[in-house]
């Protein structure tokens, strides 16, 4: 065995006296298409059930099968789920980026590799544990076209022994993850059993890293924020889907499918939803909209190329006034290249979308929690204020597996907002669709097919008047604009508030949105403990904005805007909303390679800022 | 029909109680003599002698001249005016959103055979129960008379431009693709345009109606394809056609040697009366073939060439409830308690 071969330096020696428990972030280096996905799964399932917050991040390409793809894991005994930029246990499975891999590791990493790849003289300052997985696989599994994927459950294995995992936690993990195929889990359970007992007579343990119970996880959950946002939108009573296939979003209409085809059909075998995969993004707005006019409450999901076509529509619904809810799984722009990977890009373009006047309600999901209840406030808001309301969540959020406590059953009903009935119309007499009658810039609105002879009228864009009656006059098209820009005004009380962290003992804050909390979270507490710089905190879950963020920016002298993307895009979208002598206040903090925002990024350019 | 016992001729009404005026809308604003005012006209008719209640008609449209004509006909009914080439994706939301609307589409030969033949194609396939019309005048008339994809090779623009491309035929594409009623009419043949639309709207399932409308404004000069008086020349109709709504309990004997009867969804009868021997509306493969003779022949034919009134619509391959999903109560929409707590425990 190499590793057993291997004389350890000094250094990891007295690492291994001192272990490491519960705090680790573990690579896995596969090929895409290779099945790692299920054995990932498992592992990250095992540590969950020993009691240890995790996390699980997948970075994978944009291709079905063949090139490299990383599984990262970490576990942090202080709940830490970001993604952590150190690797400390790498599991090299892949010959062509094996090398590189454990160039890129820091000294003391921890190496677990194919034994064909022979890495173990590469760097005296690692662990390396050599496995002979084909050998091990070939003796469980006896169909060999089945090998390439129970391998990987193999390393699960002897990662489990290593790392000091419950065997029974691993079982336990793999019954679940093929709850439906008993064969399929023997064979995995033989071949991570394979891998353990390998681990257990072969390998002597050198590096630091353990995992031990833990009572943090008790009680939780672990779904993928697209899961969350389809069981949210189902309990939000949506009724019709429209969507085109796109990563990072397809996934959220798949799952709503299962779930949809599992808890919304009647007792006699009737859809209480349609769903449909539309020939592009500019018909499955279109379908919104036409669903959303006609009264159904109607989303779609899609990512930037999605969003760019759904443009000119937006823009009608924006003058028109129809509700619906588009879901924004933001990912790295144009096709080619980087589309599997994670980014907060959208945030202006999705804003703004469309031409003429226009802007638009955003929500921002930071956790799979909010996925499913902001889906609820979405669908409430788009009928509330007859309009688009976007879901800007991300590849990081959407894709990902996330720990979180269990969902609550909604605490709100269903909204519909201002609908009027025939009864309501033989009280009145008639209506008229664009006017302002209560003075919060929202008329009220007919569905069609309402039986009353006053109760049609006439949607269209951007010339009519307050009975919806064409018109080019200045003064109608002026008014018109003017009482939509109210509902905008209006929104800022009724969209979710930001999670606000202000002590008054600190000049300095940090604003940040989505997925990017879970680099500040800990990043705030890095710039604490090791620098004692103290941060107060506002974390932005809705666009217009509240009084609450502005009252923030007033408060502090430097302020810290971090988000992914180059531009800084929110810290432009606050400067168009505060007092111009606020604005250089703002300070940015940008972070564009397409992986997920790390604590230790935020707090390395923060200090510097800082001058420190 | 209901006259009054005094001397005061009161106006005609329907089997619903409705006059004729109960289907009209707004003045027009379009060309005086424009093919589209025509077509308006006919859709009043047809809508108010076929009883239909006009809160449950929906007019969705594109935009164009003729997507500007929801305007003009049927105030009682809602109407969207949507974005340019995309009156299908949001006539199939509302449809899908509440099955119980009947859905009156307009568009224009620009609107439907070129920004937007991605949506119509994708409409036909579903056979969603819409009646799609277009208002087919060979040229863009709201950007003033630019070519569009239906019209025919070597047509002239006022302006001497000779179109070089061969048409889109929309009624053949229909067909193809699924569609489940297929025809093509003339504003100016006001007879066969009111049985068509009267058997458009008994039928369930997508209809698709191509009707040449001409542009009296950029596109009804010598060289036009699309004027009234080409029209005049060269339409050449492939039956007579008679419709017996399923309310009126009248027996019309026919000739089954010379006439076609198909039996719509609700019962009516559409009688076509042949004037080409054999041909059969239910042969898709001969409607076809035959609208593809007709171009050779240099002729505009025109009738009802495909039927099919027993296909199953998009509605019932989502099998959707009876009750519109717009208006499921909460109930309905909203799953349970123990769900939540059952989709719970699987993820923990
Ligand atoms: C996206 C977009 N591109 C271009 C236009 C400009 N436009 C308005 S109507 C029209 C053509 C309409 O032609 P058609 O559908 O044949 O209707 P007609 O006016 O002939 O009845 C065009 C190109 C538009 N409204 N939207
Ligand atoms: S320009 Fe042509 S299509 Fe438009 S209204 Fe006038 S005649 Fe009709
Ligand atoms: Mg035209």
């Amino acid at each position: 065995m190499a590793t057993t071969d291997v004389a350890l330096p000094e250094a990891s020696r007295q690492r291994e006296r001192k272990r490491v428990v519960n705090n680790l972030s573990i690579q896995v280096a596969t090929v895409n298409g290779s099945g790692s996905q299920s054995s990932n799964t498992v592992l990250l399932r095992s540590i969950f059930q020993m009691g240890v917050p995790v996390s699980g991040k997948n970075l994978f390409p944009s291709n079905i099968a063949g090139l490299p793809t990383w599984y990262t894991i970490r576990a942090n005994k202080d709940g830490y789920i970001a993604r952590k930029k150190e690797i400390d246990f790498l599991v090299a499975m892949n010959a062509e980026t094996a090398q590189e891999d454990v160039m890129a590791l820091s000294a003391g990493a921890a190496v677990l590799f194919d034994e064909p790849l022979n890495l173990g003289g590469l760097r005296p300052d690692l662990t390396f544990y050599s496995v002979p997985f084909d050998k091990l696989v070939a003796a469980v599994c006896p169909e060999a076209k089945l090998r390439k994927l129970v391998k990987n459950m193999v390393y699960v294995g002897v990662v489990a022994k290593l790392l000091e995992i419950d065997p029974a936690e691993v079982e336990n993990a793999i019954r679940k993850q093929f709850a439906s195929k008993a064969k399929a889990a023997n064979l995995n359970l033989a071949a991570a059993k394979a891998g353990y007992d390998y681990a257990a007579a072969s390998l002597t343990k050198q590096d630091p890293y353990c995992i031990q119970r833990m009572d943090k996880t008790k009680g939780k959950i672990i779904i993928d924020g697209n899961s969350a946002a389809a069981l949210g939108s189902m309990f939000a009573g949506v009724t019709v889907v429209t969507w085109y296939p796109i990563t990072p979003s397809s996934s959220l209409v798949e799952s709503l499918i299962d779930y949809m085809k599992q808890y919304r059909i009647t007792p006699d075998g009737k859809a209480t939803f349609a769903i449909v995969q539309a020939e592009d993004e500019l018909a499955a707005i279109g379908m919104v909209l036409g669903a959303g006019w006609a009264g159904a409450r109607a989303m779609t999901a899609t990512a930037g190329p999605g969003i760019s076509l759904m443009a000119e529509f937006a823009g009608l619904s924006y003058y028109a006034e129809v509700p619906g809810v588009i879901w924004n799984i933001q990912r790295v722009g144009p096709s080619t290249g980087l589309p599997t990977r994670t980014s907060q890009g959208d945030l202006l373009s999705t804003a703004f979308l469309s031409h003429g006047d226009t802007k638009h309600i955003l929500l921002i999901p930071s956790s799979v929690g909010e996925c499913f209840t902001m889906a609820q406030d979405a669908f409430n808001l788009a009928e509330h204020f007859q309009t688009l309301v976007f879901m800007m969540s991300d590849l990081d959020l959407g894709m990902n597996n996330w720990m979180s406590d269990p969902f609550e059953y909604p605490t709100t009903p269903i909204e519909r907002g201002k609908i009027l009935s025939k009864e309501d119309l033989e009280r009145m007499g008639g209506f008229e669709r664009y006017k302002d009658v209560d003075g919060d810039g929202i008329g009220y609105r007919t569905l069609p097919g309402t039986d009353h002879p006053a109760a049609a009228y006439f949607a269209r864009g951007s010339g009519h008047n307050e009975k919806s009656q064409y018109s080019e006059r200045p003064d109608d098209y002026e008014r018109n604009l003017e009482r939509i820009n109210k509902k905008f005004e209006t929104a800022r009380s009724f969209v979710p508030r930001p999670e606000v962290i202000s002590t008054a003992k600190t000049e300095i804050g940090i604003i940040a949105y989505g997925t990017s909390h879970w680099g500040i979270v800990e990043a705030r507490d890095q710039l604490r403990n090791e620098y004692g710089i103290e941060t107060d905190y506002l974390r932005i879950r809705a666009y217009p904005f509240t009084r609450e963020v502005h009252a923030f920016i007033e408060q502090h002298e430097r302020i810290y805007v971090v988000e992914q993307n180059r531009d800084a895009q929110m810290l432009s979208l606050l400067k168009l909303d505060i007092k111009p002598e606020l604005t250089s206040r703002l300070r940015s903090i940008a972070h564009v390679h397409g992986l997920p925002l790390d604590a230790r990024s935020v707090t390395d350019e923060l200090t510097s800022m800082e001058g420190r | 029909m209901s006259t009054a016992g005094t001397s005061t001729l009161q106006p005609k009404t329907n089997r619903i109680g409705l006059t004729v005026l109960d289907y009209r809308g707004g003045k027009t604003t379009l060309c005086a003599g424009c093919g589209h005012n025509a077509i308006s006209e006919r859709i009043i008719d047809a809508m108010f002698e076929m009883g239909i209640p006009p809160e449950r008609v929906i007019k969705p449209s594109g935009i164009g001249c003729s997507s500007k004509s929801p305007a003009y006909f049927m105030r009682r009914s809602h109407s969207f005016n949507a974005v340019h080439g995309r009156m299908p994706s949001v006539t199939t939301g509302a449809v899908l959103a509440n099955h119980k609307l009947m859905a009156l589409g307009v568009s224009g030969d620009g609107d439907t055979a070129s920004i937007g033949i991605g949506q119509f194609v994708h409409l036909m396939r579903r056979n969603l129960p819409v009646i799609y019309i277009i208002e087919d005048n060979g040229v863009y008339g709201l950007t003033k008379g630019q070519f569009s994809a239906t019209a025919d090779l070597g047509s002239k623009l006022k302006t001497g431009v000779i179109n070089e491309l061969p048409p889109i035929d929309t009624c053949a594409m229909a067909i193809e693709l699924g569609a489940t009623f297929v025809g093509r009419s003339f504003s100016g043949d006001k007879k066969q345009l009111h049985s068509m639309l009267k058997a458009a709207i008994a039928h369930r399932g997508t209809v698709m109606l191509d009707v040449v409308s001409p542009c009296v404004t950029f596109n009804d000069h010598e060289g036009s394809t699309k004027s009234y008086k080409y029209m005049k020349d060269h339409e050449e109709p492939l039956q007579d056609i008679s419709f017996i709504p399923a309310f009126e309990e009248i027996n019309v004997e026919y000739d089954s040697g010379t006439t076609v009867q198909v039996t719509m969804h609700d019962g009516s009868r559409l009688q076509l009366h042949k004037i080409e021997e054999d041909y059969d509306p239910t042969d898709r493969i001969r409607a076809i073939t035959r609208l593809h003779e007709a171009r050779e022949e240099n002729v505009v034919l025109t009738g009802v060439f495909y039927v099919n009134p027993k296909a199953p619509t998009f509605i019932d391959v989502l099998n959707l409830t009876d009750e519109p999903l717009t208006t499921l109560p909460e109930s309905m929409v909203r799953p349970g308690r123990d769900v939540l707590a059952r989709a719970m425990a699987e993820l923990q």
